[in-house]
């Protein structure tokens, strides 16, 4: 089953101001993308689990215009804040990686 | 005008462009080039502090060949969020590098400044009156965390550098403003309608950006009723519409709606269609103008001051019993440092390890992996730099040398790549306001001052 990292071409995160943090999946193919749309796996609940916070925290949307998928949700710690590990938010993408897409 | 064609040079003053892709991009003879100046990604440290994220010798190169350029073309220059955070102290480094440079250069302009740190008062006025309320599940904001802040600032919108452009100035700084509002500006001025000014202006914040390969560099884009067309300037990168649909995400809560100051973009029915193998059309963008016209704020106050001591360990022994051997750590610091009076309510110790969960934190999936070695930084932020430098010495001392059980390194356990180990980071700034502000004038916050330069 290919993984997230073998058919996207975009994952990544980053900070959606000082106290969210976004992440997006981004296909090249529109098919590829309304077919990985069509599994259910890329929605709220994966991005709670992955990410320990509740589904009602994550503003999910998949954007059919860009073959994109965007969820945002708090950060662990606004940015900068002491104790936060990731000022910009951007390498927060890789549990993503590995989710497995069944297309 | 049927078009409008404007340039940014990079994503942020001093971020650096080349000297050929401004060239490239003048010679298609734009309206207006611009840089936004700008961020809040680099965390709240430089707001507090007044301090540019990019270095001064970076700046000053940057805003000398767009001065040259822009002066030399009649055209005018426009940036936001001067000196990185947009505070006062940050618009007057801009400000006074721009006087620098025209007197060496011998350019001659009018400059607007627009400022974007109202008074103290001015700001517990309109909070008293109910025209603030949270962002990003904040409490409402309370008149002692304005007081406590160590600066907060406005984000201004397009009207402020309407205003400028009108009042005659060819070169406009301002402070903190939305990313795409410069850019808005000169498009509203020209007659466009908002909805492909913002699209525009969102693309023209960041450079060269939404191309491939990403780097920093100029970005030209032609504004039309109805579409943006985006094209680098840089022969070695292009605009595909992968690469502009990608950057359309950035930095933003929602793909398809961008709250911005009087209005919201939606971009759910955007079309991205190529050119030619390196420029992009983008059409379908809609505008809703808001029912209110609002304003971000942005502040932060003062978390301590911190020090820090960075060192590795390569002994398996010891990264097998880590967790155990931190904690034991702790104890000991608590004791030393109590007793020459930092006590723990003074301070707060943390250990960074890399290799483990330094980058993700509580976040991190793979808890039983088994790295050779570990990183790790220590550190502490204390209510003074001298507690906070004391415990961290502590801490370094017997991370080094704390027995363990099975230990082999008799000598020490950590190996330190710097000679001092320890560094004195000065201030540590929390994000404390992060609301809107409601305005019945887009300018009312947003003083403009003219000189001639």
């Amino acid at each position: 089953m290919p993984r997230i990292r073998d058919i996207a071409k975009v994952c990544k995160s980053k900070n959606a101001g000082p106290f969210e943090l976004t992440v997006d999946v981004v296909f090249d193919d529109p098919d590829l993308y309304r077919r990985v749309k069509a599994t259910g796996v890329l929605g709220p609940d994966l991005i709670a689990r992955l990410y320990g916070v509740s589904p009602n925290q994550v503003l999910f949307t998949p954007y059919d215009a860009a073959s994109a998928f965007k969820a945002t949700f708090p950060r662990l710690l606004p940015s900068g804040e002491v104790g936060d590990t990731d000022v910009y938010g951007c390498q927060q993408h890789a549990p993503l990686l590995d989710v497995d897409l069944p297309v | 005008m049927s078009e409008v064609r404007l340039l940014s040079t990079s994503a942020i003053l001093g971020y650096g462009f080349p000297e050929a892709s401004l060239e490239a991009g003048m010679a298609r003879r734009p309206h207006m080039i611009g840089v936004d100046g700008g961020s809040v990604d680099p965390g709240p440290y430089y707001l507090g502090a007044g301090k540019p994220f990019c270095s001064i010798m970076a700046i000053r190169r940057d805003l000398r060949l767009m001065l040259r350029a822009a002066i030399g073309a009649g055209i005018p220059l426009v940036i936001g969020t001067s000196g990185g955070s947009g505070g006062e102290p940050h618009l007057q480094t801009v400000a006074g590098l721009a006087r620098e440079i025209a007197a060496e250069e011998d350019l001659h302009f009018r400059m607007a400044l627009i400022h974007a740190e109202p008074a103290r008062e001015d700001l517990l006025a309109r909070l008293a009156a109910g025209r603030v309320r949270p962002l990003a599940g904040l409490p409402p904001l309370e008149a002692e965390v304005v007081g406590r802040a160590e600066r907060i600032v406005g984000m201004m919108g397009p009207e402020p550098f309407l205003q400028a452009m009108e009042g005659g100035a060819q070169v406009i700084l301002a402070g903190r403003s939305s990313d795409p509002a410069p850019w808005v500006a000169a498009c509203l001025r020209a007659g466009l309608p908002p909805a492909p000014a913002w699209y525009a202006g969102k693309m023209l914040e960041c450079g060269a950006t939404p191309s491939l390969p990403k780097g920093h560099d100029c970005l030209l884009v032609t504004i039309r009723d109805d579409h943006v067309d985006c094209e680098p300037m840089n022969p070695i990168r292009r605009c595909t519409p992968l690469s502009i649909a990608n950057h359309s995400l950035h930095e933003n809560a929602s793909p398809i709606h961008h709250v911005e100051p009087g209005g919201m973009l939606d971009t759910s029915d955007c079309r991205f269609d190529a050119l030619s193998d390196r420029a992009v059309r983008i059409s379908g963008m809609r505008w809703t103008p808001a029912q209110q016209y609002t304003v971000k704020l942005e502040g932060v106050e003062r978390a301590g001051y911190r020090s820090i001591c960075v060192c590795g360990t390569r002994d398996p022994l010891l990264i097998g019993r880590i967790d155990v051997f931190i904690e034991e750590i702790r104890k000991i610091v608590a004791e030393k440092a109590g007793a020459f009076g930092a006590t723990p309510e003074k301070y707060k110790l943390a250990f960074r390890v890399y290799g483990r969960d330094g980058v993700m934190a509580e976040r991190e999936p793979l808890r039983d992996a088994t790295p050779h070695e570990l990183g790790f930084v220590i550190e502490v932020v204390g209510e003074t730099q001298e507690v906070a430098t004391a415990v961290l010495g502590i801490a370094r001392t017997n991370m080094l040398h704390t027995d363990f059980p099975g230990r082999l390194c008799r000598e020490g356990n950590m190996a330190f790549p710097f000679s001092p180990s320890d560094v004195e980071v000065g201030a540590v700034y929390r994000f404390s306001v992060y609301h809107v502000l409601a305005l019945d004038d887009p300018c009312e916050i947003f003083p403009i001052e003219y000189e001639e330069v």
